[in-house]
């Protein structure tokens, strides 16, 4: 073992390099989840309640996007924000912002694919019901996407594993810049392969906290919510 | 479509609907005019269903047409209907009303007291905040009424309404069912129980294998029935 401190001590002792580290995964991969169910749950419920050619097989296109390889979608983000690439102006290669972009690419489509399986569940249901009331297409989305949210919350909890546990995207468009664009993957990649293991383990068991932590609420929010809503 | 002044009388002219090759309604005539009850009677599958799906505006009739007042097409803003099986929104007993009551146009101010007086109307005043789909199976059936009746409709079209009910369950909804007649709401009834049909009913229109083989005044139905097949289903033997 390397001399220095302990995994266990590095996290109880509240470095501040780690916990800025940790913030700024969390900064990230939140945001991404957030931008991805504006675009993914719309998404999904348009599909869910459209009849459309080809939709069938745009389904199978939106279930195997939930497969992604990080590495990909990092490539291709690179590429687009590059200097010459079509976004390159902006200059976002190898900031938090680029990241941000890249796990919203992996994480819209699983958000998508699950809210339409979701939604198309429901209106089966609903469908009836809400014909008889004479409601609008909007009308109709907006109440099935609010009876779903239960159900939802497990849509989007899928995306944030996905974007928390992911280190292909980030380290291809992000550059692990330390105290810039260093997250908590993307540091135990680093540090384990210089060999800083008592870090690396010490980011992991945060990780996996965090991750187990936020499922942990998710999980009662949506038991408290059921509850009183059925 | 503009909507008519009344979505009465309804009439079926000349309705069939085929699916998958399977005649389901067989050139079907008839008028639903405001009045007392119409029951639709006969055994499962003679198409009861079918015809309040029609009449409601769910389902289109491959050959022939409806009319409501008139017209055709007509959107269903004073009609409503209690399905068999009805879908409960995830959501309190008195939020359902309020959406039925949204969706229905009604002013924003008005949805409190109309809350209020639906509960009172099917006795739920106390289950108000509950979670609908927690209700038991009377409770859901006496809600999804309510609901219906939020939109203040001029018929109301109800699929066996008490099919899986409890003789206690069953009373309440009749009563309510009674007291929405009374109101002038035209009630249009499928339901395959004949002591809830007599119970109920001012109009019969009994139905056989998606034909109407007879229809007539409750009264006269029950005491001199004109066909075969009405007088087999009133001795109680199996209409197949």
């Amino acid at each position: 073992m390397p001399d220095g401190p302990s995994a266990l001590q590095l996290v109880l002792s509240g470095d501040p390099a780690l916990f800025a580290i940790v913030r700024l995964s969390l900064y990230v991969s939140l945001s991404a989840v957030a931008l991805a169910a504006l675009i993914g749950i719309p998404l999904g419920a348009w599909i869910a309640l459209t009849r459309f050619p080809g939709r069938q097989g745009f389904i199978v296109l939106l279930n195997a996007l939930m497969g992604l390889p990080p590495v990909v979608v990092g490539l291709a983000v690179y590429l687009a924000l590059s200097r010459s690439g079509p976004l390159g102006a902006f200059g976002l290669l190898f900031t938090p912002s680029a990241m941000i972009v890249a796990q919203t690419v992996l994480v819209a489509p699983i958000i998508a694919a699950l809210t339409r399986q979701t939604i198309e569940d429901l209106w089966l249901e609903y469908r009836d019901e809400l014909t008889a009331m004479n409601l609008g297409p909007l009308g109709r989305v907006m109440a099935l996407i609010w009876d779903a949210r239960f159900s939802l919350v497990t849509a989007l909890l899928a995306g944030f594993g996905r974007a928390a546990a992911e280190v292909g995207a980030i380290i291809i468009v992000g550059g692990n810049i330390e105290g810039f664009t260093r997250t908590m993957t993307t540091a135990i990649a680093l540090e384990t392969s210089r060999g800083d293991l008592p870090l690396a383990v010490g980011l992991g068991l945060v990780l996996i906290s965090i991750v187990i932590a936020v499922n942990a609420l998710a999980w009662s929010v949506r038991r408290a919510g059921e509850r009183s809503a059925g | 479509m503009r909507a008519p002044s009344s979505e009465l009388p309804i009439e079926f002219d000349r309705v069939t609907v085929t699916a998958g090759g399977i005649t389901i309604l067989d050139d079907v005539a008839l008028t639903l005019a405001p009045g007392p009850p119409t029951v639709l009677i006969g055994p499962n599958g003679s198409g009861k269903s079918t015809m309040l799906r029609l009449a409601m505006g769910l389902l289109a009739p491959s050959r022939g047409r409806i009319t409501w007042g008139g017209l055709q097409h007509v959107p269903p803003l004073k009609r409503a209907i209690v399905f068999q099986r009805p879908a409960m929104l995830r959501r309190s007993a008195a939020a359902n009303l309020r959406f039925a009551l949204r969706a229905a146009g009604i002013p924003h101010a008005e949805h409190a007291r109309r809350v209020a007086e639906l509960l009172e109307l099917v006795g739920l005043h106390a289950l108000a905040d509950r979670a609908a789909r927690r209700l038991s199976g009377g409770e859901q059936q006496r809600l999804a009424l309510a609901r219906a009746l939020a939109r203040d409709p001029s018929v109301l079209f109800l699929d066996e309404p008490t099919a899986s009910l409890d003789p206690i369950a069953t009373k309440a909804v009749e009563d309510i069912i009674r007291t929405v007649s009374e109101r002038n709401i035209k009630v249009v009834m499928a339901t395959h129980d004949l002591g809830e049909a007599r119970r109920l009913a001012g109009e019969i229109v009994m139905l056989h294998r998606g034909r109407i083989v007879e229809t007539g005044a409750a009264a006269s139905f029950f005491d001199a029935p004109q066909t075969a097949e009405a007088r087999a289903f009133l001795a109680g033997e199996l209409l197949i």
